[in-house]
């Protein structure tokens, strides 16, 4: 645009904007403290990835330690645990993306509800395991599960089973992860759905009602349809989290019995770069994790607009 | 038709019976809990208390209120949770409001350069290298300042003022001579009470339920806020064992300080969880424009 314009023409619109910009100073005012938080904790942090490529030392600073290239990367790639942090991220994600259309179906389910008072509760109750903080959440999990005290292993010896180690083992690691984490979003995640399913008019029920449709025909062929713009954006939010979630709580479950699963990327970046104060390879790790989000992220985008037209851009 | 498939009325029914479960399944841990937490450790141990309370005793509560690491995280808790909720608010309403005017010039560029640090961020190691090299660590700082205002909460309140100041009354006031700041103090603010308890209930709890900054950036143990504590009681010592060893020579007989343990356990996670779980449902409500209005399609 700006070449077909003219250099007189560009000018002045370039006044126009400068004093357009001059008369709303306060509005830059008020952006400004928020733009310089943005400044110093995002972008030089993301100045401060370049130590990925070079050997940090601290009293070098960031600039002025040397450039090293791909070295880091190239000692994550060749390491042995390479493979098993990438499984395993990989699988512990995959296992939650799975979990996806729970929230879906709950939804539905409570939308289905004829008496509010029900529903209502039901929401509520569902809903607040939300609020607890995941500190408590893998309390309530260690208490639970223990070999000894806990009710569930109580529970399976009372059955006639054995003790189930699952803490400490690696092939309980990711059930565990995963459903307590559901247990504590699955509410939570219904809101979006049933705002969405609030909006489906409710004469194309009637309508199919009086064609004979069952319930579970209404369901698929009206409250699907109508929710799937949501479901499709969602569902691209959760692949761009993908490599992502969960690492705090990870990090509170993790011990030297169950690491053979529950080690993953991000917890192996704290670990060398926070505990062992490898500061750039970690950010390498780092910078390898968050590439593979981007690159997820873009990808899934660009299928569910070819296929879906809902997309996030 | 109606042969294939089930009748509305059974659709119902065993719709309501499904809902049931689930609400059964999600709601149980949190009665055991506080069942436990006031229950005798040896009958919570046993499984006799599966449900309610059994040989109802008040010693775990006792026991963490004398603790002091506790009542110290606690305060803590709420001091960064105030601080952090009131500057989370100071910087997130005047720019989300500024973001929102039609006469901002550069706004797309300014939103690119707050919505390009959804895609991408520094990570966690060059983070932590420039909150230390700020001098923040082992501060209250550490822990309030970093994450105290994000992309999603600046499109959420900008969609916010978008939608409710309308355009007629900000160039009403201006043709009056009000300055923008008067306006967004005077006309703005006062419109938007809704948006500033959703924000500062969702900041609020983030901040109370938080533990992973404090970890990596506190050291010093009177700055722990409570999440760090209980991580400790109920986790570190949990798991490992070998905490409860450590501790065992200097304060009594390890049997003793299992049971204590296993008395506070329950007491703990109820004092951490309970005041959200009381106050929440009031505020249901809030929570959910909350998450709606943070889900409008940009």
């Amino acid at each position: 645009m700006a070449q077909t314009m003219g250099p007189t023409l560009k000018r002045k619109r370039l006044a126009t904007t400068w004093k357009s910009m001059k008369r709303n100073w306060q509005l830059y005012l008020l952006l400004l403290p928020t733009l310089l938080f943005f400044t110093i904790f995002h972008y030089i942090p993301m100045y401060g990835v370049q130590i990925a490529f070079k050997d940090f030392y601290a009293n070098m600073g960031i600039i002025g330690s040397p450039w090293i290239g791909f070295g880091h990367f190239e000692r994550f790639f060749e390491s042995y645990y390479f493979w098993r942090l990438l499984k395993n991220t990989i699988l512990l994600n995959l296992y939650q993306l799975l979990l996806f259309p729970l929230p879906i179906i709950l939804a539905l389910m409570l939308n289905e509800l004829k008496n509010s008072a029900f529903k209502k509760w039901s929401q509520t109750l569902t809903y607040a395991p939300h609020f607890i903080s995941v500190v408590v959440v893998v309390g309530m999990v260690v208490a639970f599960l223990d070999p000894i005290t806990g009710i569930v292993n109580l529970a399976i010896k009372g059955l006639g089973g054995e003790a189930i180690p699952f803490l400490t083992s690696p092939e309980w690691f990711r059930h565990v992860y995963v459903w307590s984490g559901e247990w504590q979003s699955l509410g939570w995640g219904t809101i979006i759905y049933l705002a969405a399913l609030a909006g489906v008019n409710p004469e194309l029920h009637e309508a199919a009602k009086v064609d004979g449709a069952t319930a579970f025909q209404r369901i698929w062929h009206i409250n699907i349809p109508s929710i799937l713009p949501t479901i499709v954006v969602l569902f691209i939010l959760n692949i761009g989290k993908f490599m992502s979630i969960g690492f705090e709580k990870v990090l509170l479950m993790q011990n030297s019995l169950n690491s053979e699963t529950s080690d993953i990327i991000q917890t192996f970046v704290y670990e060398t770069g926070l505990l062992e104060g490898q500061y750039s390879f970690a950010a390498a790790v780092g910078l390898f994790d968050s590439a593979i989000n981007i690159i997820l992220l873009i990808l899934v985008n660009y299928l569910a607009r070819r296929v879906s037209e809902n997309s996030l851009w | 038709m109606g042969k294939r498939g089930i009748s509305e009325k059974t659709f119902d029914r065993l719709n309501i019976l499904f809902v049931m479960m689930i609400v059964l399944v999600i709601t149980y841990p949190v009665i055991f809990i506080v069942s436990a937490s006031i229950s005798d450790p040896a009958a919570v141990n046993t499984g006799k208390m599966w449900l309610w309370p059994v040989d109802i005793t008040f010693d775990g509560f006792k026991k963490v209120f004398q603790n002091e690491a506790i009542w110290r995280g606690y305060y803590n808790t709420i001091i960064y949770t105030l601080v952090g909720t009131a500057i989370h608010l100071v910087l997130l309403l005047p720019a989300s409001y500024a973001l929102s005017r039609k006469e901002l010039k550069g706004k797309k560029l300014l939103l690119w350069f707050i919505l390009f640090t959804m895609l991408f961020n520094g990570g966690l190691i060059p983070t932590y290298l420039v909150v230390k090299s700020l001098g923040m660590l082992d501060t209250m700082w550490a822990i309030v300042i970093p994450g105290v205002v994000g992309a999603w909460s600046l499109l959420v309140a900008r969609t916010f003022f978008q939608q409710s100041i309308p355009d007629q009354l900000v160039e009403a006031a201006k043709i009056d001579g009000a300055s923008d700041i008067f306006i967004f103090f005077r006309i703005a603010l006062p419109l938007s009470a809704p948006l500033i308890a959703v924000m500062a209930l969702f900041h609020g709890v983030s901040m109370w339920n938080q533990y992973f900054g404090a970890l990596i950036y506190l050291s010093d143990e009177s700055k722990y806020p409570l999440q760090l504590v209980l991580r400790e009681i109920l986790i570190v010592n949990e798991i490992s064992g070998d905490g409860m060893m450590e501790g065992a020579g200097t304060t009594g007989s390890l049997v003793e300080q299992v049971k204590t343990a296993d008395l506070i356990k329950y007491a703990v996670m109820i004092v951490s969880a309970l005041p959200l779980l009381i106050i929440y449902p009031f505020l249901q409500k809030y929570f959910v424009k909350g998450v709606l209005i943070g889900s409008v399609k940009e």
